[in-house]
């Protein structure tokens, strides 16, 4: 992606003012609507919340990024999704290409019944890459990002459902940073694990936002108040606010915004 | 090039699938082609009302009933048997037994399926016929009694097993209420249950019945050789599938009208069974429905 | 006595009768089981499984029935699995949606409830006859094999239904393609279910008789196959020929096999249970 080879990356970034963009975005499952008209401009190396009630279309929003929601009977979609400046919905458009770039980590932890190591190197080896010192090294550096490495370096050969709900996700984290994306993209990642495992990860996003544009949906409107810096907030199928995360919280310009972040609703 | 080697092995994934269909198609090809000459030969009015079959003796008679009856028969017997033992095991389990218990039984009670049949057709011969000759005078040496009576002990899990799976399928909210009334186990299982879940049961009869039509072993070995237009369950009689294993044991010429009769009946049998199992097919579509 | 107490009773004497149903086919087969084990148990030595048929029921073994089922089995399951895998593969993964597949579902249930001899037939016209195997190891092998299709089919099925949805949702996630998906992830995991359906296949397959007589199996076959188009006997066939037999030793040996064969066919449905607990312990 990106045909900008021979510029420098500060001029490139330069260039390109948002990471990730939707356009006069709707989207229908059969009759459904399920999201109405929806433009953003997301900008790189920031963590963006989606926050709203339950089925206001934040994961379907979300999945429009790594295009997940194409294995959805009648799935339809209008507008247009650009990442780096690319529309990714186009034909040429190589959609196993675009899921190395755009990692995704899901709400209940789903590591596959393998071992540790063969979780976090199967992004690589479905690659085709076969070194095993390059395996060995990305699988080590991957593990070390999200402060699991020294937990588990004696056992990679253990099956990784042997590892605890908070584990597991950091290992389904790592997993996904061993591909090198650029954008991570966050379906409610804590809601099913403890409060301990919870804090660990928004440490872990706080850290990866350095390296990677992450966007996350949260039914935790203290953890978007915690950890984003832009936040989203969806109502049926709109958005009706996005701004920083500090004046959604504190001086939203929208009453139902309001009425929703101090609970009046939800 | 990826999305070459995608589509290259979903279709090497299809055509696997469609040797399926293959063989469906190769079995009505084979059976009515050979079927059709038989026709050429005998004439289909002869074949379905004729009483004797005799088509390797000199006289030739070529009427299916006798076959028939000997399959009729047999079959019925082991559904005497089998369906009330079947039935009562499946609502014992179901609404008495205990979890434990159901949970040993139950794979106890197909193994009585795994056995091969040949192994019963023994026990039917050796054990059964001597036993029954003790208490019914006359029984003949080969009979579609003994025959059977085994048939029905290894059909029992097909009705015991599906009955069950339906029965336990009824919601608890109808036991629920039947109990909250006063009833007792007895009452709840045959007012309640046994209506609701009574497309899965007979479905399940259905199946145990086209399992029966179509042994060989059982009925080859204990039941005769001599096909027999009767409803007598004390002589030898012959069923359809024993017909075809004494002419594939014997020394018959291909492309001779002997040799075709045994597709003659092969057909009579796969028109049975194919009507009955699209029926229970139907009849499952319709109870999956009920509940979902 | 009131209408409560009656009820009472009935229910009570139902129970009792529903438990005696329920054992009354396990006795039996005790019965049955016992009875073979003490005719047939004296005749069961080294020799009795190394010599050929014979004319006499002293001299007479099961060596070349064995061989041949252990030939038959083989190749059946040889040409069984790749197939039947892939086909399940396809109704799994491939073909949801379509017409196409609906079609195959109603085909494959339909042809799970033929009886076994017909598959007899259809060997004897299309390999015996029109492909000129003859009565071969291979002819046999392969009316075999279509008759255990639908098994293996069905139950690969199963074992593929059993993995979570989540497991292939990571693994698109990740950019992986619908094969590696399928190659790397569904079949490993759906492994030891595949495993079982195939050892319930082959048990299923060793005790086949009828459609081998058929497709003309011979019943006294006085050598083991060495090619697959060679002439062959299997383990029931045989016992078939000594039941049919009017010496008296014949029956022992008959006996004698049935208790081989019946410990084959458990040995192997136990197996088949054994990995299948072991299977579902590895999902969870």
């Amino acid at each position: 992606m990106g045909k900008e080879k021979n510029e420098s990356v500060i001029e490139s970034s330069l260039k390109r003012k948002y990471k990730l963009q939707a356009k006069d975005v709707n989207v229908f499952y059969d009759d459904f609507q399920a999201i109405k008209g929806i433009s953003m401009d997301i900008k790189a190396n920031s963590v963006t919340a989606f926050i709203g009630p339950s089925g206001c279309g934040k994961s379907t929003f979300l999945r429009l990024f790594n295009r997940m929601n194409d294995y959805v009977d009648g799935f339809r979609m209008e507008g247009k999704i650009f990442i780096d400046d690319q529309n990714i919905n186009k034909k040429k458009i190589n959609v196993e290409q675009l899921r190395k770039q755009v990692g995704m980590v899901f709400q209940k932890p789903n590591p596959f019944p393998k071992s540790i190591f063969e979780n976090v190197a199967y992004g690589l080896k479905i690659q085709g890459i076969k070194d095993k010192t390059f395996l060995q090294e990305r699988v080590e550096s991957s593990l070390k990002q999200v402060a699991l490495w020294d937990e588990v370096k004696d056992n990679l050969n253990k099956s990784a459902l042997t590892l605890s709900g908070g584990q597991q996700q950091r290992l389904c984290i790592a997993r996904t940073l061993a591909v090198e994306p650029s954008v991570i993209l966050m379906d409610e990642p804590t809601s099913a694990l403890d409060p301990l495992s919870t804090a660990k990860i928004e440490e872990l996003i706080h850290e990866l936002k350095n390296k990677y544009t992450i966007v996350i949906v949260t039914h935790n409107m203290q953890q978007a108040g915690r950890i984003s810096d832009y936040t989203a907030f969806f109502y049926i199928g709109e958005i009706i606010e996005f701004d920083k995360t500090n004046k959604i919280f504190t001086n939203p310009e929208k009453k139902q915004t309001e009425n929703y972040i101090t609970g009046r609703f939800g | 090039m990826r999305r070459i080697k995608e589509f290259v092995i979903e279709k090497l994934l299809l055509s696997s699938a469609l040797i399926t269909i293959a063989i469906t198609i190769g079995i009505i090809l084979v059976l009515s082609i050979e079927a059709f000459n038989f026709f050429s030969e005998v004439s289909i009015i002869d074949f379905l009302t004729d009483t004797e079959w005799t088509p390797l003796f000199t006289n030739k008679h070529f009427g299916i009933m006798p076959l028939l009856s000997g399959t009729l028969l047999t079959t019925f017997i082991a559904i005497a048997f089998a369906v009330p033992v079947g039935l009562s095991i499946s609502i014992y389990l179901s609404e008495y037994a205990p979890r434990s218990f159901r949970k040993t039984i139950k794979p106890l009670l197909e193994l009585l399926a795994a056995v091969p049949t040949v192994v019963y057709g023994f026990f039917a011969l050796m054990v059964v016929t001597p036993f029954l000759q003790g208490i019914i005078p006359g029984l003949s040496g080969f009979n579609a009694l003994s025959a059977g009576l085994v048939m029905g002990v290894m059909i029992i899990p097909y009705i015991s097993s599906l009955s069950e799976d339906a029965l336990h399928a009824v919601p608890y909210s109808l036991r629920e209420a039947s109990y909250g009334m006063g009833s007792t186990r007895l009452q709840n299982s045959f007012r309640v249950i046994v209506p609701a879940a009574s497309s899965g049961i007979i479905v399940s009869i259905i199946l145990a019945i086209s399992r029966a039509i179509g042994e060989t072993m059982i009925v080859a070995i204990a039941a005769g050789q001599q096909p027999r237009l009767t409803f007598d369950p004390t002589v030898p009689v012959e069923t359809i599938t024993a017909y075809i294993v004494q002419v594939s044991l014997g020394d018959v010429q291909h492309d001779s009208l002997e040799y075709r009769t045994i597709f003659a009946a092969g057909i009579t049998l796969f028109i049975f069974t194919f009507l009955l199992n699209t029926l229970s097919h139907q009849m499952r579509k319709k109870f999956r429905e009920k509940y979902e | 006595m009131n209408n409560i107490r009656k009820n009472r009773l009935k229910d009570q004497a139902f129970k009792v009768w529903g438990i005696a149903c329920t054992l009354l086919g396990l006795i039996l087969l005790l019965i049955f089981l016992g009875n073979i084990f003490m005719d047939g148990i004296q005749r069961i030595n080294w020799s009795f499984l190394m010599n050929l048929p014979s004319r006499s029921p002293e001299k007479a073994g099961i060596y070349t029935a064995l061989m041949g089922s252990l030939w038959v089995l083989s190749l059946s399951t040889i040409f069984a699995l790749p197939v039947g895998i892939a086909a399940a593969i396809y109704l799994e993964e491939y073909g949801k949606k379509n017409k196409l597949a609906s079609i195959l579902e109603v085909n494959i249930s339909n042809l799970a409830g033929v009886p076994s001899i017909i598959y007899g037939l259809l060997g004897l016209e299309v390999f015996v006859r029109i492909m000129e195997m003859g009565a071969s190891v291979m002819a046999g092998s392969l009316t075999l094999g279509l008759l255990i299709l639908p098994i293996v089919i069905v139950s690969t099925r199963e074992a593929i239904k059993a993995v979570p949805k989540s497991i292939r949702d990571a693994s698109f996630a990740m950019g992986a393609s619908k094969w590696q998906t399928v190659y790397l992830q569904v079949l490993p995991a759906s492994f030891g279910g595949i495993l079982t359906g195939v050892i319930l296949a082959v048990s299923r397959a060793v005790g086949e008789t009828a459609p081998l007589i058929v497709i003309g199996a011979l019943a006294y076959v006085p050598f083991a196959p060495l090619t697959p188009m060679d002439q062959f006997s299997v383990l029931p066939i045989q016992i078939f020929n000594w039941i049919t037999r009017p010496q008296p030793g014949f029956v022992e040996n008959a006996a004698a096999a049935i208790i081989i064969l019946l410990f084959i066919t458990f040995v192997m449905n136990g197996i088949a249970v054994y990995f299948r607990n072991k299977w579902q312990k590895k999902l969870k």
